[in-house]
């Protein structure tokens, strides 16, 4: 094979600075109190920067001056706000770059990831929500929509600046205003798309980014002056949030955690259905709601997937994020290091066969070799739990009722992958997979017109598309 | 949970075994002193006893019993008490009857609650007698018929195409939920107001209901239309003492708070439901049932499922 | 003959239908990421050095005269006079008339001699013509013969025909190599081109190579990726390592590197060899040599340093 020599890209396209405040009513302050924490380059280990961490009062101010602004906000002509939108999703488009090197970075991901999806739909949700800003009286929810007030947002920090965009873009276009908090490992791409609101000119209040840890967050959830919550992250988060919630008569969406089917009939273009094995459960490093980390194939043609599959992981190329020829990236952080680790050892001792190809990984900063378990059953936790890792557990089928029992034998629901070439089974199978995602002979596709949410404790709620109006009009 | 489907028959054979402490519970049942006096017609024919109904619960298309035995006076009669394993049975009737119901097809659907308004339409005067107004039976009947027809329509209005950035084709539809709880408000109109839009869209529901009389002739419209057994369950008695039971159980996806009258309760409940990450309906104040319902209280037990597929060849 | 005795042969439809299919999008995706890989500095030398070892350096124009020829068959041997490090192209590729003069031209070098043959391009002949065609080049001096397959017979399902013709064909070519030209344009879709592909290879194709440069579409990353999938697939089964060339169409340097990209990333080193991958292609040498003295010179390089052939 020949060696690709290392193609980084420039990190000199983006200025981090030592420090960063809060962004409150249209401007950085430091927290009330001075409390900071750090953000590292998962792939190293270095201090990027120091980050302001909100408390209680920040956040009271980051509300308030959210309420201010939503009268004038919600009060401007929808055509007006589209502008501002379309505004913004320009700049994004202009700075791509900086804000996927920045993206990679803070996160871990490859740049080949952060460059050519994370930030092209980013945009793509800013230009398409914009659109609808003054078309919302057509949008099927009534003759006269109304925007409900703040929108406590709170992201996780698998696709930092994306799941701002999922937030942030329809909550703006339907007149509501946001306070939002990044996750704590992944502040500075959100801290960027502040100085982005700047640029555009946004009313100050409209959006405001407190960083912080979970209690910042909790904090914020709770607050009374809240109209909406808007949450992805974990399934356990998001059960402590809907418990918080009840009673407040708040509007609540939950984006929560799957454990997704990735079903292969013997019928499939292998190929094509490996390809979307590796898309499904190695992209972004596995870190990922809907991956597909169930890989459930049909019996008969288990060694011929199995061959391709171990095949195609050798040329998985894993290490330094900002090189153009990454694959798979960093681990985001030590702690969600250990949580795959600790997994992984307990599908081995629970009998199952883990296999990775090859490959030499980096001394410092967080990483994980991409990784199969095979002869796993339902009864094993590696089938069950979230491992949001790139650890695949292999799964085997006999017929097409046994892999939607088996696909659908789990308390998620939020999506599900098919590889076939017959239509009619495609057409049954996705009937009767309980996901609110399917991907048949693809897998992890996105696009801002394209309803994303889960079934059952995958939360409630879409976002994008028409239907992701819903959540933020009254 | 797979197993519910074949377990289901069990529970609903058994009402035959709560009979017997059933009855002997319940010796007012006999007492004549409970019956309303019938007038006396003006001829000299003996006065004739009037039989009376057995106000019974409805789970999977039976009227069983409470397993409980147990019954609540009201309004004179006595109504059978659910128990928190009622709940359960219904519970897993719904469950058992859920996808074949969902299944079926959307037109069918629409015939069966179109056969719903036409039995209520014959059985008006029983509903008249039990003290509901005429107007409230007529926009009870004309409510199952507007559900009726958005069976095959809700599809289109809430679904489509969407235009995505690429070759595939993206499609989104609505499904149902799937098993909904309902705490059901008292009223005739309201009750069918919340079933209607849950079983449409090919939910089943087990409902709380108040007024136990209208809910359970509510029932025996029902098990003589075409639903088929299980897609309605109702359970009467005491809601403090099933609801939690219904707002923590796992295998319920949607908890329909609207005929809940005690606020804290229905926060308990709300909070209760969250230990699954249940669809919870909350309307804020009372809900004017007379009103056009619009879409939510369909959409609010519909999920959206999208489907990608590449294009090429 | 080489042709392996199976089970594949006695009902081809049954054994070239049961291939997997090949999903368009899914295939064309997995090429466009491969495109974007990035090959720098020592790689970039190396990778540009095997790229010229692959050119089948070519003309195919009715206008081709001996003159013409001679020139060609000059840079194949030498392609940067102002360098001899450079390294030689692998083959000249000619139609059976000039084989003659290549043949003299390239006497002694080390470059092999294709010629197409079988009433290249559109093969519509009689079998015993298109025989004769190979046989003649193949006299000439011809160590390699491009062959086309009936695309016609193909599309009409007659596999059969197809088969016996490439079977036919190779023992016409005695000892010279053949490189069966499927015309993936014409067939049209991905699921014939794997299909096409397998029944060239089972009837004992050393090569299998994408097109005459004669139609619309020419060689593509993702036809090539469905062919290497085939070549990978194949030797899985029968142990045999069959050749790819993509031909027609591939014009720069940064064209080839995604062509070696995908050798690399879909069936590994044992194709990164002149003797198992080729580029069909003219133009394709000049601009190798421009980037190759780039990087040699550190400046960019112009048109005019180079020979114009």
């Amino acid at each position: 094979m020949f060696e690709y020599a290392p193609a980084p890209e420039s990190r000199s396209v983006v200025e981090i600075a030592s420090s960063y405040g809060l962004f409150i009513d249209g401007s950085f302050d430091g927290g009330k109190d001075g409390n900071v924490f750090k953000t590292v380059d998962p792939a190293t280990e270095e201090v990027l920067a120091e980050v302001a961490a909100a408390g209680p009062e920040d956040v009271d101010r980051a509300v308030a001056a959210a309420r201010r602004a939503f009268t004038t906000w919600s009060a401007l002509p929808g055509s007006e706000r589209a502008k501002y939108l379309f505004r913004i999703a320009r700049i994004i488009q202009e700075r791509s770059r900086e804000l996927a090197v920045l993206e990679s970075l803070d996160n871990g991901k490859p740049i080949r990831e952060s460059r050519d999806v994370d930030l092209p739909l980013v945009a793509a949700h800013f230009f398409y929500y914009a659109g609808w800003a003054d078309k919302l009286r057509y949008a099927g929810f009534g003759p006269d929509p109304r925007p409900l007030g703040v929108a406590a947002q709170v992201i996780p920090w698998n696709f930092p600046l994306l799941m701002l965009a999922w937030k942030i873009a329809p909550a703006l276009a339907t007149g509501n205003t946001v306070v939002l908090k990044p996750a704590e490992t992944t502040p500075l791409s959100a801290l960027f798309f502040a100085d982005v609101c700047r640029q555009a000119e946004l009313p100050a209040g409209v959006v405001n980014i407190v960083t912080g840890a979970g209690d910042t967050g909790a904090y914020l959830v709770r607050h009374p002056d809240v109209a909406k919550v808007a949450f992805t992250g974990s399934t356990e988060v998001g059960r402590e949030i809907a418990r918080s919630v009840a009673g407040t008569g708040k509007r609540l969406t939950l984006e929560l955690g799957g454990k997704a089917a990735n079903i292969v009939f013997d019928d499939a273009p292998i190929d094509q259905a490996v390809e979307g094995i590796v898309n499904g459960i190695f992209f972004n490093q596995g870190h990922v709601c809907c991956a597909g980390s169930r890989l459930l194939v049909q019996e008969s043609v288990l060694d011929q997937v199995l061959e391709s599959l171990k095949r195609r992981m050798a040329t998985l190329r894993v290490g330094d994020p900002l090189d153009k020829n990454t694959d798979i990236g960093a681990i985001n952080s030590a702690a969600q290091l250990a949580r795959i680790t600790e997994l992984s050892e307990i599908g081995v001792q629970e009998g199952a066969e883990r296999w990775s190809p090859e490959c030499s990984l980096p001394d410092r900063g967080f990483w994980f070799a991409p990784t199969i378990f095979t002869g796993v059953t339902q009864a094993h936790r590696i089938a069950r739990e979230e491992i949001f890792g790139p650890v695949l557990s292999v799964l085997t089928f006999r017929t097409p009722d046994e892999a939607v029992a088996k696909a659908n034998n789990t308390p998620y629901g939020l999506s599900a992958g098919i590889w076939t070439e017959k239509g009619s089974r495609i057409l049954a199978v996705a009937d009767k997979l309980r996901a609110g995602v399917v991907w048949a002979n693809t897998f992890n596709k996105f696009d801002p017109a394209s309803p994303f949410g889960g079934y059952k404790e995958s939360g409630y709620g879409r976002e994008g598309g028409r239907h992701g109006l819903e959540a933020y009009l009254a | 949970m797979p197993k519910s489907a074949k377990s289901s028959a069990a529970p609903a054979t058994t009402p035959s075994a709560a009979v017997t402490p059933g009855a002997a519970t319940t010796p007012g049942a006999a007492s004549p002193a409970a019956a309303p006096v019938t007038a006396a017609p003006l001829t000299a024919a003996p006065v004739r006893l009037a039989v009376r109904k057995t106000y019974k619960l409805y789970i999977g298309g039976k009227f069983p019993r409470s397993e409980s035995g147990r019954t609540f006076v009201v309004d004179g009669d006595n109504v059978a008490l659910a128990s928190r394993k009622d709940a359960r049975d219904a519970v897993l009737a719904a469950r058992a009857a859920q996808s074949k119901w969902a299944g079926a097809t959307a037109y069918n659907r629409g015939q069966v609650l179109y056969r719903i308004a036409e039995m209520i339409e014959a059985r008006r005067a029983e509903f008249v007698a039990l003290g509901v107004p005429d107007a409230e039976v007529d926009a009870t009947i004309d409510r199952w018929v507007w559900y009726a027809g958005w069976s095959d329509k809700i599809a289109q209005v809430t679904g489509g195409a969407n235009p995505v950035a690429g070759p595939y084709l993206n499609i989104s539809a609505p499904e149902p939920t799937g098993v909904v709880g309902i705490v059901a408000p008292a009223s005739l109109l309201g009750l069918v107001s919340v079933i209607a839009p849950a079983i449409v869209t090919g939910n089943t529901v087990v409902v709380l209901a108040d007024a136990p009389q209208i809910a359970i002739t509510l029932a025996e419209v029902l098990a003589t239309s075409d639903v088929p057994g299980g897609v309605v369950n109702l359970l009467t008695g005491r809601h403090p003492e099933t609801a939690p039971w219904l707002a923590s159980h796992d295998d319920v996806n949607a908890l329909d708070l609207t005929g809940v009258t005690d606020p804290e309760l229905a926060v308990e409940w709300e909070r209760a439901a969250a230990g699954t990450l249940k669809r919870v309906i909350r309307p804020s104040g009372a809900t004017d049932f007379t009103a056009d319902p619009g879409l939510r209280p369909m959409t609010a037990l519909l999920e959206t499922k999208t489907v990608w597929h590449p294009k090429g060849y | 003959m080489t042709v392996t005795a199976s089970a594949e042969l006695s009902d081809l439809r049954s054994f070239l239908h049961g291939l997997p299919g090949v999903d368009k999008v899914g295939v064309e995706a997995r090429a466009a990421a491969l495109a974007t890989r990035s090959i720098k500095a020592d790689s970039k030398a190396a990778a540009i050095d095997l790229a010229i070892r692959m050119v089948d350096l070519t003309t195919l124009e009715g206008a081709d005269t001996p003159g013409k020829v001679r020139a060609l068959c000059a840079k194949a041997i030498r392609p940067d006079p102002a360098d001899p490090a450079c390294p030689p192209v692998a083959a000249i590729c000619v139609y059976p008339a000039m084989a003659p003069i290549a043949a003299a031209a390239l006497a002694g070098s080390g470059v092999h001699l294709a010629s197409v043959a079988t009433a290249f391009p559109s093969g519509q002949a009689p079998l015993e013509v298109k025989l004769a065609d190979t046989r003649d080049a193949v006299a000439a001096g011809a160590d390699e013969i491009d062959m086309v397959i009936s695309r016609g017979a193909f599309l009409a399902g007659d596999y059969r025909r197809v088969f016996d013709e490439i079977v036919a064909v190779k023992q016409a070519c005695g000892d010279a190599h053949l490189k069966v030209i499927l015309e993936t344009g014409e067939l049209a879709t991905y699921d014939n081109i794997r299909r096409a592909s397998w029944l060239a290879m089972l009837a004992g194709a050393d090569f299998i190579k994408t097109s005459t440069g004669k139609v619309s579409v020419n060689a593509t990353l993702p036809i090539t990726l469905v062919m290497l999938e085939a070549v990978r697939d194949f030797r899985e089964r029968h142990g045999r390592i069959i050749g790819v060339k993509p031909a027609g169409g591939i014009k720069t340097t940064k064209d080839a590197i995604k062509y070696l990209v995908l050798i690399n990333e879909t069936v590994g080193d044992e194709w990164l060899h002149p003797d198992r991958f080729r580029f069909g292609a003219s133009s394709l040498l000049n601009d190798l040599l421009m980037q190759r003295t780039k990087l040699t010179t550190g400046h960019y390089a112009g048109p005019d340093y180079f020979t114009l052939d």
